[in-house]
């Protein structure tokens, strides 16, 4: 495996992706010390353009920091976005490795299961699961996991159903190990890299359900959420056009940095593309 | 006249990273017209390096010439641009890769692909090409030729398909074919039968070709003239009876020590008692997926009716063909397949259904033919051999004493244990292989084609550390191979099989020299080599104490 520092000078994209996720990072967890204070209070004169001073990014028109809005805004998008990650990978990951390890009937049922969820287009059901449920984090993290699992379910299907067939699983069958400890300790860690790709690339995704959520209203009204800063500035676009561009553009950056990042981890953990896959 | 292709100083570069840095390494060679040149040496000694470079086919990025030239019919071609080799190559030489499948295109009739090769160098029309794809499928003695050209490859053999890669080749009647390694992923038989078809093809169009192989049998059966390379140098060249009966370079003669003798002495030991192993009438069938109200498919019987015994401390050969089932009935035995019908019984137990899937597995192991594939790439060499042992409810502790006392006792030392399979060789890694195996210390050891991955001399390193490991721990051993001469070389008994049916058992000695079967017959008259291998023990007879058979007693007049 080449060393990350080699991969990074060799795929600039990847060191940009890199650095702007850092910020963003940054950004979300120092967003108390550089913002006190509630985002949604109001700072200063309605209005402020971008740039007025004490102000980096103005104010909305009641008045509210927008920089302080894209701080704390930050923090509830990532939040998201890990949890919801962290919840399909655990689902997508077991119902893929039983789906390829077993094979047969359970892969059919599983693989049926799979595709139902596939084939709702996944905005809409996200949609529905929120308008139907409260609007809290904890049922918008719920609705986009529903939707994402599948994809991670996939591909750890057909990694594990490739797996399952090399004699290093056999040996182990021989040797006598229980399937689960088969599972857990010699088949998922081979799966590893092309989930952590994956996910990586299906966080952004997440981020882009998130702010759709919240740009049509049913974001949970207690937190600031990019989506919601986008939605609102929206109604004033003619007047204050920051209002809805800034929250749009850090949308959009922290989504190329993961795509860039995922792509960077793509070229760092496939044993193809750094050289150490086995000899011919 | 000048020869046909002239190499002179030649080197190749490898790109910065590999392990050395030229491929090919002033190498100068020569191929005469309608000569059989083999190109001998073990894997990484740059023998396809070379043939790709005298066809242009070289990665453009990754490899480049840096020094010497090729001249082919006197015309220098070392710096030809690709479109002037793409008039030379087709036209006037032709090139079979050794794996047909991934060398035909999947989506087009093997008719197509024939006539493209035609057609990118003759100016017929339509018809003419067509007559002359018929006239290339009967030259290459493919089955039932108006029907062939209209299927795909998948729906041919592997060895129908080396057939249509070679009507490709010489297509446009071409000066020079190279063919790398054309055989090595074909049985015997096949092999066999294709080596025939190349010998006569180059009998009628008087062509050259130049032969890449591992195998020495090969060689002996096909060569006129053979070049040994080792690590990008041509070590020997010379004609072909002389390098294989008096190799003067010491790695030539250390190879061709290497290889396996065929030979019929061992008496095989009289199965005293009660079997250690015994099979009877296993069937086992793969059933084809289908929906619920779709009528049944044919079904391939995998194993149908197959049955053999394993005494203690003896190790059976089981040979046969790809297909043949070998493998399927060695899964069966450590209990990786279930099977429908027949019973296996082992220390006069019977076992099946999930009843052994604990009690007797520590007692029966297995060693994997792909060193590559069969260890965990992400586990440490101690918990490779570690593991399983303590599943098993060995402590921790004595575990690692054994773990240390197996990888010396294979030829590994302590360090290893630390390390990661990628850091070692493909020798190394089957001998970790078998080190995990006899960890849970078995009293039957099931060996799956064991060395077919390995080079030659690799090869006979590892044997020489099976039989001794038998010999001292008292294994019984099912060494399951393809390969006679190996199958000679290890096994007090040879099984041979068909079609999932036991075609023959008997001792080297019986199915060696009288066998009964016809199979058996022409499994063996396909070994390549034999004329050599008569050859080689005469002269070895001296100094050897073994008992050799003669060529009439390998070949019988049947076949």
């Amino acid at each position: 495996m080449a060393r990350p520092r080699e991969i990074l000078s060799r795929n600039p994209g990847a060191a940009v992706g890199v650095a702007l996720l850092a910020a963003i990072l940054l950004l979300a967890v120092f967003a108390d010390l550089l913002y006190p204070g509630d985002p949604w209070r109001m700072a200063a004169r309605p209005n402020l353009p971008p740039f007025s001073p004490g102000y980096l990014f103005g104010t909305d028109m009641l008045g509210r920091d927008l920089a302080a809005g894209i701080a704390h805004g930050a923090r509830v998008t990532l939040l998201i976005a890990s949890a919801v990650t962290g919840l399909a990978v655990a689902f997508g990951v077991a119902v893929g490795a039983v789906a390829g390890y077993f094979g047969g009937r359970v892969d059919d049922v599983a693989m049926r299961f799979t595709e139902f969820f596939q084939t709702i287009p996944s905005f809409l059901l996200t949609v529905v699961i929120v308008a139907i449920v409260a609007p809290s984090l904890t049922s918008i993290i719920l609705a986009i996991a529903v939707v994402s699992w599948p994809q991670i379910a996939r591909v750890v299907r057909a990694e594990v159903l490739s797996l399952a067939g090399q004699d290093f699983v056999r040996a182990a069958r021989v040797g006598g190990l229980s399937t689960p400890r088969i599972i857990w300790g010699h088949v998922l860690p081979n799966v590893l890299s092309p989930v952590i790709v994956a996910a990586s690339l299906m966080t952004a995704t997440v981020i882009l359900i998130e702010s759709g959520i919240s740009f049509l209203g049913l974001g949970n009204r207690d937190f600031v959420s990019w989506g919601y800063l986008l939605g609102t500035g929206r109604t004033a676009f003619r007047v204050n056009w920051w209002l809805s561009t800034i929250p749009g553009v850090a949308i959009f950056l922290t989504v190329l940095s993961l795509n860039l990042v995922g792509d960077g981890l793509n070229d760092w953990l496939n044993p193809r593309s750094s050289g150490r896959g086995k000899r011919a | 006249m000048t020869a046909l292709v002239e190499i002179e100083n030649l080197s190749i570069a490898l790109p910065d990273d590999a392990d050395r840095h030229l491929a090919v390494e002033h190498v100068s060679l020569r191929v005469d017209r309608g000569e059989v040149l083999c190109l001998v040496g073990e894997s990484g000694s740059g023998k396809s390096v070379l043939a790709a470079a005298i066809a242009g086919l070289l990665p453009p990025k990754q490899l480049r010439v840096t020094a010497g030239n090729i001249r082919f019919d006197g015309v220098d071609v070392t710096r030809f641009s690709e479109a002037s080799f793409r008039r030379l190559r087709g036209k006037r030489i032709g090139f079979i890769f050794q794996e047909p499948m991934s060398a035909l295109n999947p989506v087009l009739t093997v008719g197509r692909q024939i006539e493209e090769a035609l057609a990118a160098h003759a100016d017929d029309d339509r018809t003419g090409r067509s007559a002359r794809v018929l006239e290339l499928v009967r030259a290459t003695r493919l089955p039932d030729p108006e029907n062939i050209v209209h299927r795909y490859p998948h729906q041919l053999s592997g060895g129908q398909r080396q057939r249509v890669m070679i009507a490709m080749a010489i297509a446009n009647e071409p000066d020079l074919l190279i063919a790398d390694e054309p055989t090595t992923a074909l049985d015997v038989t096949t092999q066999a039968e294709i080596l025939r078809l190349i010998l006569d093809i180059r009998q009628r169009l008087g062509l050259a070709v130049l032969f890449i192989t591992h195998d020495f049998g090969v060689v002996a059966d096909i060569a006129d003239r053979v070049a040994v390379m080792k690590e990008g140098c041509i070590i020997e060249t010379g004609a072909a009876s002389a390098v294989l009966e008096q190799p003067r370079d010491s790695y030539t003669r250390r190879l061709i020590e290497a290889v396996p003798v065929l030979r019929a002495d061992v008496a095989g030991k009289s199965a005293a008692g009660d079997p250690l192993l015994s099979v009877e009438g296993l069937v086992k069938t793969y059933r084809e997926r289908r929906a619920p109200w779709r009528r049944a498919t044919s079904q391939a019987r995998a194993l149908d009716g197959a049955g053999l015994t394993i005494g203690r401390g003896e190790t059976v050969a089981l040979v046969g063909e790809s297909g043949s089932g070998k493998t399927t009935l060695g899964q069966c035995i450590v209990g990786l397949a279930d099977w429908d019908a027949g019973n296996i019984r082992f220390d006069g137990r019977e076992v099946g259904g999930t009843a052994r899937e604990r009690a007797l597995r520590p007692r029966i192991q297995m060693v994997f033919q792909d060193p590559f594939a069969s260890l965990n790439p992400r586990h440490r060499v101690r918990r490779i051999l570690t593991e399983a042992a303590i599943v098993n409810g060995l402590p921790r502790k004595d575990a690692e004493k054994r773990m240390l006392g197996l990888l010396s006792r294979v030829g590994l030392d302590a360090a290893a244990a630390e390390r990661f399979p990628h850091a070692f060789s493909g020798g190394q890694r089957q001998r970790i292989g078998l080190a995990r195996a006899l960890m849970l210390q078995p009293d039957l050891l099931v060996a799956d084609e064991p060395v077919s991955a390995l080079d030659v001399s690799i090869q006979a390193q590892i044997l020489d550390l099976l039989a001794e490991i038998r010999r001292d721990l008292g294994l019984s051993m099912l060494f399951i191979t393809h390969d006679l001469r190996v199958a000679s070389a290890v096994a007090d008994r040879i099984v041979v099989m068909q079609n999932g049916r036991i075609a023959e058992d008997g001792t080297p000695d019986q199915v060696l020299s009288r066998p009964r079967s016809a199979y058996a017959r022409a499994l063996l008259a396909a070994v390549p080599g034999l004329g050599w291998e008569s050859r080689r023990q005469r002269v070895g007879r001296a100094a050897a104490e073994y008992p050799a058979i003669s060529t009439r007693q390998l070949v019988p007049p049947s076949s």
